[in-house]
């Protein structure tokens, strides 16, 4: 018997106050889930299983959905292709012509690079391993400008991850589950990205506000941004790298300094994921707290002895260095000679392409064990030579996996041979045994050496993989793939 | 059977919403039409203006609640934001329903605007609060502009269903 039937039926209920309770209640849910979400962390759960369940479910069905409008895409393309050939020869032609010139002047200038790098042993970012992705639905609304990408948690894709199109800077991951991450766009509302101007190297924050054109705030000093001028990521806070193409400096019609994405050049269907790392990210925290504090020198007052802890719990890019100071300062000299003497055997493997080099541990990454052990050559070890041979063979000129790496159309052939040399600073082996890590250990050679003049300097570069010498921290100016040998 | 038991709440409940879903999906593929991205409009405005003008109901507070969950999810917002601003604009609905009764399709169309107006007026407010930050008004006026033009599509849901139930005409 249904309830109609029976003798509540007739049941007089005031269906306006009924429905205004209903309504209290769902206000309630609503704000009660309002108020739990935070969707722009960097904290993976904080993301939730719900978000993660529909952005599985969704990405498929923008798949399908999108799909019709991307054979339109093709299909107009063609026929635009056969109707505008000549034209579109002519052009081609002339930026063939323009491309040549920056050819001749990049191989210049790579050169120049490798060289001073070898002199300088200067370390460099790491190569940054990526992945493509498609964009299967596009939000575009004032308060929540979002993509969802088809490339998920089984690619290695992680929250924080940098998304860049073909033409530049797209936003950053904000939640990853299987088949499918959420990226939040530079336009969102809720997006804050460290930019640096190309021209000034000044600092500025990138306000997204949900509209086209994020604004550039926090600049300072005088005259720090002209219109026209190149914006990029300054990789301060270790989200990003630096120097990937974000847009074009404008004056907004309300007088603030407005970014013209480069993104926005072209629709942005496939993407490419930079799995980056920073070194922040990546450094064990933990090994660095645990190094002994130096014992007190007899006569000397205790506080000389805190430069040592401070260094190791700084987390700079050059922990080895600041305690070898540290040492040098609170330490008997007989505690910081060995550890300077460490340094170039450290850095020495790095020379060694071949495989046969046994795994030395870095002298920085494990402290605890003394330096006598590192001090001890082994057999089939390179030769620890004194460091006096700066541009050694001048292989600095050769191309590192980085600068293919940046180059768009290499995307996916690229994240292997980034993958093998993704710096991980716990991994034993200061080179990986790919053949790419030997192509691209190569010109750590000059570097290794040069930095065995500096102990500290040396051990510092002990920190990553060599091939984390050879990355270029700018991919520009950017010769083709194809061209990667420089004519001698 | 009476006609105050005529409207089945899949008819004027269910499909309206279903067909909100698709065309929100349908409007956040990634597209560009010479150059120019499709529009953004809150599909689910039309539903829960018709939705209050054709009769109370304690369905309908429940269907917006899974509308906006639904926004959020898709287009990444915050969650619990397109419920409480729908839910907003629906409150408000419901407490002048009496005053709209009867009024002609200019009349209602304004209505539309204003509590459109308002729902977007506290979408505003909580991405101010939540994010300590000001989304940009014309980007605010381009969605206002979108989901006004819908209002045709409430109108005939109105029309479809007014006087299905006599009790609330």
């Amino acid at each position: 018997m249904s309830l109609r039937d029976s003798q509540f039926g007739e049941l007089k209920v005031p269906l306006t106050w009924t429905a205004a309770v209903a309504l209290v209640v769902a206000a309630v849910i609503a704000v009660a889930l309002l108020m739990s979400d935070r969707r722009e962390t960097f904290r993976a759960e904080a993301y939730g299983a719900a978000r993660g369940a529909a952005d599985s479910a969704l990405a498929p069905v923008g798949n399908v959905l999108s799909t019709p409008g991307r054979w339109t895409g093709a299909g107009v393309e063609a026929i635009r292709g056969y109707f505008f050939a000549v034209s579109e020869n002519r052009r081609l032609k002339a930026e063939l012509r323009d491309m040549r010139q920056w050819r001749d002047v990049a191989y210049a200038l790579k050169n120049e690079n490798g060289r001073y790098r070898s002199l300088l042993g200067l370390k460099t970012d790491p190569p940054i391993p990526m992945v493509a992705a498609r964009v299967v639905t596009d939000s575009r609304g004032p308060f929540a400008d979002t993509r969802i990408a088809n490339t998920g948690r089984e690619a290695g894709v992680q929250v924080g991850n940098p998304v860049m199109s073909e033409y530049g800077l797209v936003g950053r991951v904000i939640g990853v589950t299987n088949g499918a991450s959420r990226v939040l766009t530079l336009t969102d509302v809720a997006s804050r990205t460290p930019v640096i101007i190309d021209r000034t190297n000044a600092r500025a924050i990138l306000t997204g506000d949900g509209g086209p054109n994020p604004r550039l705030d926090y600049l300072r000093g005088q005259e720090p941004v002209r219109e026209g001028d190149r914006i990029l990521s300054s990789g301060d806070g270790g989200i990003m790298p630096r120097g990937l193409p974000v847009g074009v400096a404008v004056k907004g019609l309300d007088g603030k300094w407005r970014v013209v994405l480069a993104s926005d050049r072209g629709p942005i269907d496939f993407v490419r994921i930079l799995l980056f790392q920073d070194f922040t990210q990546v450094i064990n925290r933990k090994e660095l707290d645990a190094l002994p504090v130096p014992p007190p020198t007899p006569g000397e007052p205790t506080p000389l002895n805190a430069p040592a802890s401070v260094a190791a719990s700084a987390g700079s890019a050059a922990p080895a260095a600041a305690v070898a100071a540290g040492a040098a300062a609170g330490a008997p000299a007989s505690t910081a000679a060995p550890r300077a003497a460490t340094a170039p055997i450290t850095a020495a493997p790095g020379v060694a392409p071949k495989a046969a080099t046994p795994p030395a541990k870095p002298a920085a990454m494990k402290p605890a064990t003394g330096p006598a052990k590192l001090v001890e050559p082994k057999a089939g070890a390179a030769p620890v030579k004194p460091a006096v041979q700066p541009a050694a063979k001048g292989d600095g000129h050769k191309t590192p996996a980085a600068s293919t790496a940046a180059t768009p159309k290499t995307a996916a052939s690229t994240t292997l041979t980034a993958k093998a040399t993704a710096s991980k600073p716990t991994a034993s082996k200061p080179i990986a045994s790919k053949p790419t890590a030997s192509k691209t250990a190569a010109p750590t050679t000059a570097s290794a050496k040069t930095a065995g003049a500096k102990p500290a300097t040396a051990a510092t570069a002990t920190h990553k993989p060599a091939t984390g010498d050879v990355a270029p921290a700018r991919p520009k100016p950017r010769p083709p793939a194809s061209e990667e040998e420089p004519p001698h | 059977m009476s006609a105050a038991r005529s409207l089945d709440p899949t008819r004027w409940l269910v499909l309206p919403m279903l067909q909100v879903l698709a065309a929100t999906l349908l409007f956040g593929i990634p597209l560009r039409l010479w150059g120019l991205q499709l529009p953004e409009p809150i599909f689910a405005m039309p539903a829960v203006f018709a939705w209050a003008v054709i009769r109370p109901s304690v369905l309908a507070p429940m269907g917006i609640l899974i509308l906006g969950l639904f926004l959020d999810l898709f287009w990444g917002g915050s969650l619990g934001f397109w419920p409480l601003c729908l839910l907003i604009a629906y409150g408000i609905l419901l407490a002048g329903r009496n005053m709209m009764a009867g009024q002609s399709r200019v009349m209602l169309w304004i209505w539309y605007g204003m509590v459109t107006a308002i729902a977007q007026l506290s979408g505003y407010l909580f991405v101010m609060l939540d994010n300590r930050a000001m989304p940009s008004l014309v980007s605010v006026g381009w969605q206002y502009l979108a989901t006004l033009v819908l209002f045709p599509f409430a109108y005939r849901l109105i029309d479809l269903f007014e006087d299905a139930d006599v009790r609330f005409r």
